[in-house]
């Protein structure tokens, strides 16, 4: 059934009784041509780009717990695409245009909300490295412009531009860069991807796979064996522990990231910004909550919750950065487990078992990846080549030298 | 979260830095015939276990001691720590 | 004296009615008494009418008594104290207090934007996923900005929070979270004992639920039991009794977050007082005594200011003497319900019914009781004036009332259970969820939290959990004897809304949720519990469904045709409830973010006129502006100049300095640095490159050999910690046999670099005589340990950062500020300068060095020219990986120079440089400008950058584009050494 306003106004009017479910709850089939382990944002884009642009059927998503239970639907909902390399910057500029159509291509509203996101910055050293990435992207097709401190003072005046132990200097904006209902999103491609025939099937964990002679032929779950053709990993965080079962080590950690939500208030925050000189970022919701985040807690962890000093510390850069908060109030936190790669950078990739692939190693830059990773993915799926904006995201690239290392930080994932 | 530290008892996890899987005590050989290989496996592989993890976090605003601790990455619950020159000794590492 | 405006204030109560409290709310003036909250006080005025709701903008008043409440917030003081979303239910009356209703347009009385509720058909849950998608242009231009506006709920006022806010850490044996009776009978079994007690309750008053109820405790009144048990606890040295304390979090090993209000029941925060203080609680047991928070009955049009929980009518005329009007009714399922008839009808109001939706409901004196009734409707725009009740035999009729206290029986409170993740499990025998396993090491549940919800066995549970835990201590602490209590069962029926009519009922007030809007949710398959709440946005608002989780969970069950536990459970995540972001930063704001560390020439610095420039935490000086110059590059051309033209001096006491030390410290250097250190000779200081294991570059320094078992590293600034870390990790992880010590000594020795081609003969006017520093006796990369200015020990290293003729010199910290000023004094004949690092990085750039610009954690020791000092006869970290193809490209990156044709052009930072004549994309991308800087040596603009096969390109006319500004240069690729490539002044 089609979404629209005239459909919300008809329904109003018959006591909302023609809705239907969003997606069905089929029960597995004995096998299928696609299986998507990881009912996700990433999964379930894959699974709907997979029918919609490759043609294919016979797919399904196995989801352990609910759709949209992990990151999707733990994240701070920032969409962007200001990165510096050559390995990432067209993949996330592709996520961009894919978003920026997003909610007619599913006929669902998630709310791509392009307002914004500025990256502060405050030495002379993090104004060359934001030049040098803001030219970066606006050569890979992308929007970027340096605002002057005036400019900054004019959008956000509330921020602590007199008294600051690191005073403002500029900032690197993307105008394009912006928020999304992240719940919407996994709905959204659900949907869409159950109305072209996906089997979404919830509370169906893999427990192992079955692999003979090099080949994988499908997977064990609680609810029986379901065999594929295809079997395609895509549940970042739980990466390492589902990998483990086909025998593989991977280039990755699990670490959690705390993500924070104040009370609703009146719009105070136009846009995304990003402390330069603290670990803290923050955009406001459509609900009036401010939403923020800052760095990982920086130890292994599956446990989906942090602890305090981390909190702390996203406070008190935040507090640093926007005196005003004083009186609003944290009303809520969680923690989501991250893939933390080798290099900040993820993997879609063949694994070297025949029938067996791999989505993973998002870091926490996965959400606004979803629309590109679930085209990139379902590419290699229905082609057994990457997609022309992942060739970068390969296995070997650790192997042979060709890490892609945004931040600089080597092979020490925490601090991706 | 508290580390229980060999030497100096129970001190606060926020005197400490993370660094990783206790592994990176491994260190290959750089004479060994797939030395490339074993090093890309050490430098860049892992377990990443859902349970129990041995690691290594540095007393950095304490007495600057390696630790290995062992602790559980679905509870954080901390079941051991060691000095982490006596678990390198232990497993042969010298000079 | 009662004022005579609180028409609605009884007798009695825990209220000082002696004193007169004036308040305002929306401008309009009022009065209470010490002891009310601006919710008991607003009723006792007989206002009802506190808010308005988030998407309806139904108008509503309180539900609650407590933190729990989701209608009755309010915008509390007034310019930068501004508070939004202050709960009434909480908010202690002051004199002048003074509140604001919010979300409102233009008045509480008359909310335009109640237009909502007229299209709520239009409104359902999730109505937003299905429209506004045409034009995709028109979400951020038109729909977005209107439901933003309309959306949030109070404001900030957008002034720096003038309040001051602390933390700090407490320890103890137990914590007691909640201080009812529970709390109290584990404090006193547990202070008795000699345990470390700290006593939490989130209330200005102790006694929890007590101070609600009428109940005796053995043979006192509930309150002054309170008062002895509160008297003996505060006389216990190792108890810590924290009123208007709220624990907020539980984490590892322990630990807990709470927040103290210290001032908030005061207009202004006491001289030298903070608002609040986070507390870091490092507990070794913790027992939950949070008691319960009731739940309610949804029906239609259940919302209306003047219903309330029964627990919270029960409670607002037992402590506070208040009713929110005259006549009452009750709606109940369960027999605590009528226990607020009883109260109310003791204090003198008019109960008008109480309707139980039993049919075997017990009786009930002084007032019609109708069994097996339900109330089916409510009438009355801005309160309630009646209820609409269907009676057992299907007949209908209206009950007049003002208020209506419903009871749907009590859920513990679990919160803290949660917060590890501990799930609660079903309890048939009260009809909710129960804390089940914590996940919470050390942490156990007493009294009506765990489902005890009778006083005798608050009492009891509270007594013998404090006990265990502590006998889990070692702590013996002897049973005490505890007073007789009220002990009654719990007798519900459960029932959780109301079947009949068409209309709305809320579940979740604040963020309007009905149970049309869980029937919906079903209907479109979001089933399981999170999709629910994500869905509907039930439990999401301020209150995070303390009192509407369970109902939307009931009827997801019913709807599924499970039990409630199948769907599943209520899960709450910290804090317990929402905290100030003041109070989580403490008093890391403004310039006290993070702490300074300034430079042993700091009061030099400062005394002459520096401008300093934070790294990291350090405040170092960038330039020396003097008398008559009025742009910075005028002063930093000078001091370049003066320092290749005479002398200067920098202080570089920020560079790590690291003290190697052991027979083994030459062989170590030999592992951590990639070229070769065995074979350097005492007195000799040389150039290191660090790699990292993976086989980029980490850091680079100088290293001198100060005797054969002893050196001294330097490191960049920035990465002096990471460094050390990095060296203490190979000395222990890896080599832990090797004879080697090592302490950072970055503090301990004040650095300075002298330089320029008289700094030789400055520096031998401070070096005591019998030390030779001739070009002969002391060559260029020499180092010595020397005495100056007649015998104090000092460190002379005769290396260059500038490429001029140059020492850095260092002496202990405590004499650095005394040798600075020697050096300026002893300088004078040449005119020396002091120079900034504005001019450190202009002569660094003029001279090819790299620095942290190019040391990005991406380049190699190839890409930094330095491929050739990688060792290929040792081990060291970082030497295996190097060799990897993807790090060994023919056409590796190469740091180059970069000269703009026309002399008045600017080489830029960050530009990328494109082969003339192919187009400005990534994909022609060659290479890129690390750092630039204008050369006064050159008279011209000149950039640091790496390059695609830089090395080969030395001639090459290239396009240096700066797409951000438009800006396109052409530039020369040269050397990197744009100053003395060949090196023969630093070896004058």
């Amino acid at each position: 059934m089609r979404y629209s306003g005239l459909r919300v106004i008809k329904e109003a009017l018959t006591g909302h009784k023609g809705w239907k479910p969003a997606w069905r709850d089929p029960e597995p089939q004995s096998s299928y041509d696609y299986i998507i382990i990881g009912g996700g944002g990433h999964g379930l884009a894959t699974a709907y780009y997979l029918a919609k642009e490759y043609g294919k059927s016979r797919i399904a998503v196995l989801e352990k717990g609910w759709i949209g239970g992990g990151n999707v639907g733990r994240n701070t909902t920032i969409i962007r695409s200001n990165y510096l390399l050559d390995g990432n910057e067209p993949f996330y500029e592709y996520s961009l245009k894919l978003w920026e159509g997003l909610e007619q291509e599913l006929n669902y509203n998630a709310m791509v909300s392009q307002r914004g996101i500025l990256n502060l910055i405050h030495t002379d050293a993090q104004r060359d490295a934001f030049t040098r990435r803001g030219n970066a992207m606006i050569l890979n097709g992308a929007d970027a412009e340096m605002l002057s401190v005036d400019q900054i003072k004019a959008r956000y005046p509330f921020l602590n531009f007199d008294d600051a132990r690191f005073p403002i200097k500029g900032g690197l904006a993307q105008h394009r860069g912006g928020t999304v209902r992240h719940d919407a999103v996994a709905w959204g491609y659900a949907r869409a991807a159950d109305s072209l025939g996906v089997d979404i099937i919830q509370n169906c964990e893999v427990t192992g796979f079955r692999i003979e002679n090099g080949s994988c032929l499908g997977v064990e779950t609680s609810r029986g064996f379901i065999g594929g053709t295809k079997v395609a990993s895509c549940v970042a965080g739980s990466s390492s522990r589902l990998m483990s079962k086909a025998n593989m080590r991977l280039p990755i950690e699990s670490t959690v990231l705390q993500a924070f939500v104040t009370e609703g208030l009146k719009p105070v925050l136009p846009g995304v910004i990003t402390y330069g000189a603290g670990h803290f970022y923050c955009s406001q919701s459509d609900k009036g909550g401010l939403v923020f985040g800052g760095d990982p807690d920086g130890y292994n962890s599956y446990a989906q919750r942090g602890n305090l000093p981390v909190v702390e510390d996203v406070c008190e850069s935040g507090m640093a950065l926007i005196p005003a908060l004083g009186r609003a109030r944290l009303l809520r936190m969680w923690g989501g487990i991250m893939d933390m790669s080798m290099d900040g950078s993820p993997i879609i990739d063949r694994t070297d078992i025949n029938g067996l692939y791999f989505n993973g190693g998002w870091c926490y830059g996965g959400f606004k990846a979803t629309p590109a990773s679930g085209m990139c993915y379902a590419h290699l799926l229905a082609t057994d080549a990457p997609h022309e904006f992942a060739t970068a995201y390969r296995f070997d690239r650790f192997r042979r030298g060709y890490m892609i290392d945004e931040k600089g930080m080597g092979a020490q994932p925490n601090l991706h | 979260m508290i580390i229980n530290h060999p030497l100096l008892g129970p001190r606060d996890a926020q005197e400490f830095t993370f660094l990783g899987d206790a592994s990176l005590i491994d260190r290959p050989d750089w004479e060994a015939e797939n030395a490339a290989e074993q090093f890309y496996e050490y430098a860049y592989l892992r377990d990443n276990p859902a349970g129990l993890h041995r690691e290594l976090w540095f007393h950095e605003t304490g007495d600057r001691s390696w630790l290995v601790v062992t602790r559980n990455t679905l509870t954080h619950e901390i079941t051991d720590v060691e000095m982490a020159s006596d678990v390198a000794r232990s497993k042969g590492r010298s000079k | 004296m009662t004022d005579n405006k609180q028409t609605n204030r009884l007798t009695g109560g825990q209220i000082d009615t002696s004193r007169s409290l004036k308040f305002s709310f929306d401008g309009k003036n009022y009065a209470g008494h010490p002891g009310d909250t601006l919710a008991s006080a607003l009723l006792a005025n007989n206002v009802r009418l506190m808010g308005r709701s988030f998407k309806y903008h139904r108008p509503r008043g309180v539900l609650t008594a407590g933190s729990e409440e989701p209608n009755a917030l309010v915008e509390l003081r007034s310019g930068a104290r501004q508070e939004p979303n202050t709960r009434a239910t909480t908010a202690e009356l002051f004199d002048g207090l003074e509140a604001k209703s919010q979300n409102r347009f233009p008045s509480l009385k008359f909310d335009a934007m109640a237009i909502n509720d007229r299209f709520s058909h239009f409104l359902t849950a999730g109505f937003y996923y299905k429209t506004f998608m045409w034009p995709a242009a028109f979400w951020e231009k038109l729909y977005e900005p209107i439901i933003r506006k309309a959306a949030g709920l109070g404001s900030l006022s957008l002034q720096e929070d003038p309040d001051e806010y602390d933390k700090g850490f407490l320890h103890c044996d137990l914590l007691i979270i909640g201080g009812g009776p529970s709390g109290l009978a584990a404090a006193l079994r547990s202070g008795r004992a000699g345990a470390q007690v700290i006593l939490a309750d989130e209330d200005f008053v102790f006694g929890g639920r007590l101070n609600a109820e009428t109940y005796e405790i053995g043979d006192q009144s509930g309150q002054a039991w309170i008062a002895a048990a509160i008297a003996e606890l505060e006389a216990m040295p190792n108890v810590r009794c924290m009123a208007r304390t709220s624990v907020l979090g539980a984490f590892d090993h322990g630990i807990y977050s709470a927040v103290e209000r210290v001032s908030d029941h005061l207009a202004v925060p006491p001289k030298g007082k903070p608002r609040q203080i986070l507390w870091r609680i490092y507990s070794k047991r913790a027992l939950v005594c949070a008691g319960a928070i009731e739940r309610p009955i949804a029906f239609e049009n259940n919302d209306r200011p003047g219903i309330m929980l029964a627990s919270a009518m029960r409670a607002y005329a037992n402590r506070w003497a208040v009713t929110a009007a005259p006549r009452v009714a009750v709606f109940t399922n369960n027999d605590d319900g009528h226990r607020t008839a009883v109260d109310l009808l003791a204090k003198g109001v008019k109960v008008t019914a109480v309707i139980d939706t039993r049919a075997d409901a017990p009786r009930i004196a002084d007032c019609e009781l109708l069994a097996g009734a339900q109330v089916i409707d409510t009438a009355g725009r801005l309160g309630l004036n009646y209820v609409k009740i269907q009676q057992a035999d299907g007949s209908e009729r209206t009950i007049e009332c003002g208020a209506l206290g419903v009871s749907g029986g009590w859920n513990p409170n679990v919160h803290m259970t949660c917060h590890q993740r501990g799930r609660p499990v079903w309890n048939d025998a009260i009809a909710a969820f129960v804390p089940g396993d914590t996940g919470t090491p050390g942490m156990s549940v007493a009294g009506a939290a765990q489902g005890d919800f009778s006083t005798a066995a608050a009492l009891q549970t509270g007594s013998d959990q404090a006990a265990a835990a502590l006998h889990d201590l070692g702590i013996d602490a002897p049973a005490i004897d505890l007073p007789q209590a009220e002990d009654t069962p719990v007798n519900l029926q459960p029932f959780w809304y109301v079947k009949h009519g068409k209309g709305r009922a809320w579940l979740d007030q604040q963020n309007d949720v009905t149970v049309k809007d869980v029937k919906l949710a079903h209907q479109e398959n979001f089933r399981s519990v999170e999709h629910l709440k994500r869905y509907t946005t039930l439990g999401m608002a301020t209150d995070q469904g303390k009192t509407s989780n369970m109902g939307g969970l009931a009827i997801m069950a019913e709807l599924a045709g499970k039990s409630i536990p199948e769907v599943g459970t209520t899960m709450f995540r910290p804090p317990y409830t929402p905290v100030p972001m003041g109070t989580m930063g403490g008093r890391a704001r403004g310039k006290h973010f993070h702490p300074v560390r300034e430079t042993p020439s700091h009061k030099y610095s400062t005394e002459n006129n520096a401008t300093f420039v934070e790294v990291g935490n350090w405040l170092r000086a960038q330039w020396f502006t003097k008398p008559g110059e009025t742009h910075w590059r005028e002063t930093v051309d000078r001091e370049v100049n003066a320092v290749r033209g005479s002398v200067g001096v920098c202080d570089v006491t920020t560079l790590g300095k690291i003290d190697i030390q052991g027979t083994d410290a030459a062989q170590f250097l030999n592992k951590v640095y990639a070229n070769a250190f065995a074979k350097l000779a005492v007195g000799k200081t040389r150039y290191g490159l660090m790699l990292r294991e993976d086989g980029i570059a980490m850091d680079d320094g100088t290293t001198a050999r100060l005797a054969e078992d002893q050196f001294v590293m330097t490191t960049t600034t920035a990465n002096a910690v990471n460094v050390y870390r990095h060296l203490e990790f190979v000395r222990q992880c890896l080599f832990p046999d090797m004879d080697v010590q090592l302490i950072s000594t970055t503090e301990a020795w004040a650095q300075y670099a002298v330089a320029g081609p008289n700094s030789r003969k400055l520096l031998q006017k401070i070096v005591d005589p019998e030390f030779d520093i001739s070009n002969e006796g002391f060559e260029f990369m020499a180092c010595r340990e020397i005495t100056v200015c007649g015998g104090l020990r000092a460190r002379l290293f005769r290396i260059s950062f500038s490429g001029e003729l140059a020492y850095e010199i260092a002496v202990p910290t405590r004499y650095g500020d005394a040798l600075f000023r020697k050096i300026m004094e002893a300088g004078q004949e040449f005119d020396v300068v002091p120079y900034g690092t504005e001019a450190l990085g202009v002569m660094r750039i003029e001279k090819g060095h790299a620095a942290g610009n190019e040391l990005n954690g991406t380049t190699t020791a190839l890409n930094l020219g330095m491929g050739r000092m990688v060792s290929k006869k040792k081990d060291s970290i970082g030497s295996t990986l190097s060799e990897r193809e993807g790090l060994n490209q023919p056409d590796a990156l190469m740091l180059v120079g970069f000269k703009p044709v026309n002399n008045a052009d600017k080489v830029t930072a960050g530009g990328h440089l494109m082969t003339k004549g192919t187009p400005k994309d990534a994909e022609h991308d060659q290479g890129y400008i690390t750092s630039a800087a204008f050369s006064p040596s050159l008279n011209s603009s000149i950039g640091l950058g790496f390059l695609k096969d830089g090395g080969n390109r030395l001639g090459e006319v290239m396009i240096l584009t700066t797409p951000l500004t438009g800006a396109d240069v052409e530039v020369e690729v040269v050397s990197a050494h744009f100053v003395d490539p060949e090196g023969e002044r630093l070896r004058a």
